[in-house]
């Protein structure tokens, strides 16, 4: 005879359980559920000619999803090379510098950095970075651009990553133990070199998961990028040159998705390669930031 | 020395994955005494401890052989219900763990999950407790406040307070003054004092004189093995085994 | 040596320019908003639909958008509470932290965490399509839930791994079973951080597009059935900057505004709950 108590407790157990259970199901599902969408086009045609030809003309039933790859691509790098040096600037700025009362109050501006949506960044790509581009830069370095084009979506890109990256690397930062930077100081280095030397070199797989992290975010990225990078279908040759991010692809054509033979497991497979790609980056970034906590511990 | 047993060890054995913790325990523990379970660190007084109300059971990679009796059941047995045997023994910890709520909560929390609900039977249950504790002067003008507040010492007497709130037979006390000052040491100490009347008491001390102040009853445990038991004259004037002697002499530590 | 002094100086000079580019554009931003918003909000911007002609100038507003979002990242932040809670309870509570089925959910989850919301969208879509679902409030509340459930149970998961065990362990020798523990003791421990996780899941669901522009459709009328399409702000932003008519982008400008500002709010109202809720917590 169980106690009505250890009853409750039993039930709730159970059904506690189930729910821990679907999540695993909800991956599955979500995997599951993109591969089978993407099956009538990866059968169709060969996965190469899908990933590197250039010729995009879904009426024609041509789906080559090079220029797209590669727009995510320079996109990507872009927002890197701007946001890597600035955040790791900072995050060190922030970690070892930074006298405590610019430690606390960055850290809710941060916060608010990361909780701005994409489409508000959108809008402010739109309306100072485009005509910027347009009216400014390109000029300067010689050429023409209308303003959407690669270095508008790494410009906005960059700007969202930043909540990221410098996050992961405080953390870090952090995790290098004082004896360490003490060490060093009272062996007369300068505060600088300690960093250079010493609390980099210990820091660097964690500042490389932090980048991976926020590559991660920046692939996936939508919005922002669908409205300054230009959405022309063609391979960017510079970056001033439009580009059509593989996010921006998917969420663009939703209307004509159903409407064109085969565009619906075309845009499905996009989304799969999208999946896979970022997932790959975060498990790397993840299993990077394990082995640093375990050291620790 | 004449007495009723309470808690009866039959060749307990309690060890971690590969590491042996407690080896063929055997032990009676007198009931309403103060029993101290003294030896040096590492040698298995919190893993007894642990074994009698059963919160071995929470750590990771424990398993136990043989058998603890209290009140004519093996508390061990599969069909025993692990609530039921936590009620009866009442824990102090060393460091005074507060729950999450207001004092009062805290007290009531024990009575409200065993069936009580009403606050006419409450609001009496917790003074009695609180005054049982020699904490109700200190906090019945606040008991609305949340325990985190108060000092480690009145917190440490929330513990004991709340712990006896569920009416547990036993009390049992790992290290349970260590954390605190003298004087609230003091306070606990006389608590048990006073409680050895209605309760039976174990406590685990690394302090010999603490020991020495309180116990009835002693069991001496040197690296898992018990090396020693009995009334707390004898063992203390005159200790029959060689290490026992060199413990309470200080020479081992 | 003075090599060293240089070296130093110039790079603390680096940093403080590196801090100061990141705070300035964050501020650049707000400015812009606020600046380019403020003017065209009004009053009939946040009481109205879109009435008719709105989209070539004329009269109407976004409340349509508004209440859309509203119950929609409402909606689906309550089915990941619903959710959400049980998983963590479950993983910090009954199981050990190195079963399979812990590692295994943690992982899940971080992989859930990471896919990039147009994915979700996608895949809500599909979703959509098998269950016979029309783009609809509904589509758009499971599509949501499901991007932002990684992300209130990593953030509850955080906040209770970090509950001292000894705190547990007080409650069991008290007798207590594992789910009184859990739903008495643990809960009310990390309230704090509960109400904060939801909150940030709120703001998350309610500020993204890409999940709800292939599920949640649109529509000038107030959301009023679960079947029908919603409207939300940040495809009301998108929609209407694409248009060539001056009025109706500067009305973009300021239903971003009108964004902006409730995360923010969403924001502030999370960091007061916490300090409310964190009366009883125990160090």
């Amino acid at each position: 005879m169980i106690s009505f108590r250890l009853l409750k407790d039993r039930i709730a157990r159970g059904g506690m359980l189930s729910v821990t259970l679907s999540v695993g199901v909800i991956l599955f599902l979500v995997v599951a559920g993109l591969l089978v969408k993407s099956w009538p086009i990866l059968s169709l045609k060969p996965l190469s000619s899908l990933l590197f030809s250039s010729a995009w003309r879904p009426n024609h039933g041509e789906f080559g999803f090079l220029p797209f790859l590669l727009g995510t691509i320079w996109v990507t790098a872009v927002a890197i090379v701007i946001a890597v040096p600035l955040c790791l600037l900072s995050a060190v700025y922030f970690s070892e510098y930074a006298p405590r009362l610019i430690r606390e109050l960055s850290r809710p501006l941060v916060d608010v950095l990361a909780g701005i949506p994409s489409v508000v960044y959108g809008l402010w790509g739109v309306l100072v970075i485009v005509p910027l581009i347009n009216g400014q830069i390109a000029p300067f370095f010689g050429s023409y651009s209308t303003g959407y084009c690669v270095l508008a979506g790494g410009a906005v890109l960059a700007i969202m990553i930043f909540p990221v990256i410098i996050h992961v690397s405080v953390e870090v930062f952090r995790s290098v133990p004082g004896e360490v930077r003490e060490a060093s100081l009272a062996l007369g280095a300068t505060r600088f070199q300690t960093v250079k030397f010493v609390v980099l070199r210990r820091a660097l797989p964690g500042i490389i998961a932090a980048v991976v992290l926020g590559v991660s975010r920046a692939f996936g990225e939508t919005m922002a990028v669908l409205m300054v990078a230009g959405n022309v279908p063609i391979i960017p040759r510079g970056i001033f040159d439009p580009a059509y991010p593989l996010p921006a692809l998917i969420a663009n054509n939703y209307g004509e998705m159903l409407s064109i033979p085969l565009y619906d497991s075309a845009l499905l497979f996009a989304s799969l390669v999208l999946f896979v790609v970022v997932i790959f980056f975060i498990v790397v970034s993840r299993l990077i930031l394990k082995r640093i906590q375990a050291r620790i511990e | 020395m004449d007495f009723k047993t309470h808690i009866s060890v039959r060749d307990l054995s309690v060890s971690y994955g590969t590491a042996v913790a407690l080896k063929n325990i055997t032990v009676e523990i007198p009931e309403k005494k103060i029993t101290a379970i003294i030896g040096p660190s590492g040698c298995g007084k919190s893993t007894l401890l642990k074994s009698f109300n059963r919160m071995i059971d929470l750590a990771e990679g424990a398993r136990v052989s043989g058998a603890i009796v209290v009140d004519g059941e093996n508390i061990f047995d599969p069909g025993v219900e692990v609530t039921a045997i936590r009620k009866k023994m009442g824990l102090l910890s060393q460091r005074p763990f507060v729950l999450p709520m207001s004092i009062y909560d805290n007290v009531a929390y024990g009575p409200r999950i065993h069936g009580t609900g009403s606050r006419k039977v409450l609001d009496p249950l917790v003074e009695r407790y609180l005054r049982e504790a020699d904490l109700w002067e200190e906090v019945k003008d606040r008991l609305s406040q949340p325990a985190s507040r108060l000092s480690v010492g009145q917190q440490q007497r929330l513990c004991l307070a709340r712990g006896l709130a569920v009416e547990p037979e036993i009390i049992l006390g790992d290290e349970p003054t260590s954390a605190l000052d003298p004087k609230s040491s003091r306070k606990i100490e006389q608590r048990f004092l006073e409680l050895k009347d209605d309760y039976t008491i174990v406590i685990v001390t690394h302090i010999l004189r603490q020991a020495k102040r309180l116990a009835d009853y002693v069991v001496f445990l040197y690296l898992g093995e018990l090396i020693e038991a009995g009334p707390a004259q004898e063992i203390f004037r005159n200790p029959q085994k060689e290490m026992t002697r060199e413990y309470i002499g200080g020479t081992i530590s | 040596m003075n090599g060293r002094r240089i070296e130093e100086g110039v790079f603390q000079g680096l940093m403080i320019a590196s801090t100061l580019i990141i705070f300035l554009t964050l501020g650049m931003i707000i400015a812009t908003v606020v600046a380019e918003g403020l003017p065209a909000l009004s009053l009939q911007m946040i009481t109205q639909t879109p009435q008719g002609g709105y989209y070539l100038g004329k009269e109407g507003g976004v409340l349509n958008a508004i209440l859309g979002s509203l119950f929609l990242a409402g909606g689906a932040s309550l089915l990941a509470l619903v959710m959400s809670l049980p998983v963590v309870l479950y993983l910090n509570v009954y199981s050990h932290p190195r079963s399979p089925l812990s590692r295994f959910t943690r992982f899940s989850l971080d992989v859930l965490w990471g896919v990039p919301s147009i994915v979700y969208g996608a895949f809500g879509f599909t979703l959509m399509i098998a269950l016979g679902l029309k783009a609809s409030l509904l589509a758009g509340i499971l599509t949501v839930a499901l991007l932002v459930l990684p992300i209130m149970c990593r953030a509850m998961d955080e906040v209770m791994r970090m509950s001292p065990p000894e705190l547990a362990e007080a409650s069991y020798s008290l007798g207590a079973t594992r789910l009184e523990t859990a739903l008495h003791i643990l809960s009310r421990q990390c309230l704090p951080g509960i109400v904060t996780a939801v909150l940030l899941a709120f703001g998350r669901g309610i500020g993204d597009a890409a999940s709800v522009i292939l599920t949640a459709g649109f529509t000038d009328a107030l959301p009023t059935s679960l079947l029908r399409p919603a409207a939300t702000l940040p495809l009301a932003v998108f929609f209407q900057l694409g248009t060539p008519i001056p009025e109706v982008r500067e009305r973009a400008y300021a239903s971003a505004l009108i964004l902006t500002l409730l995360i923010l709010l969403i924001s502030l109202l999370s960091r007061l709950l916490a300090r409310k809720f964190t009366r009883h917590v125990v160090r």
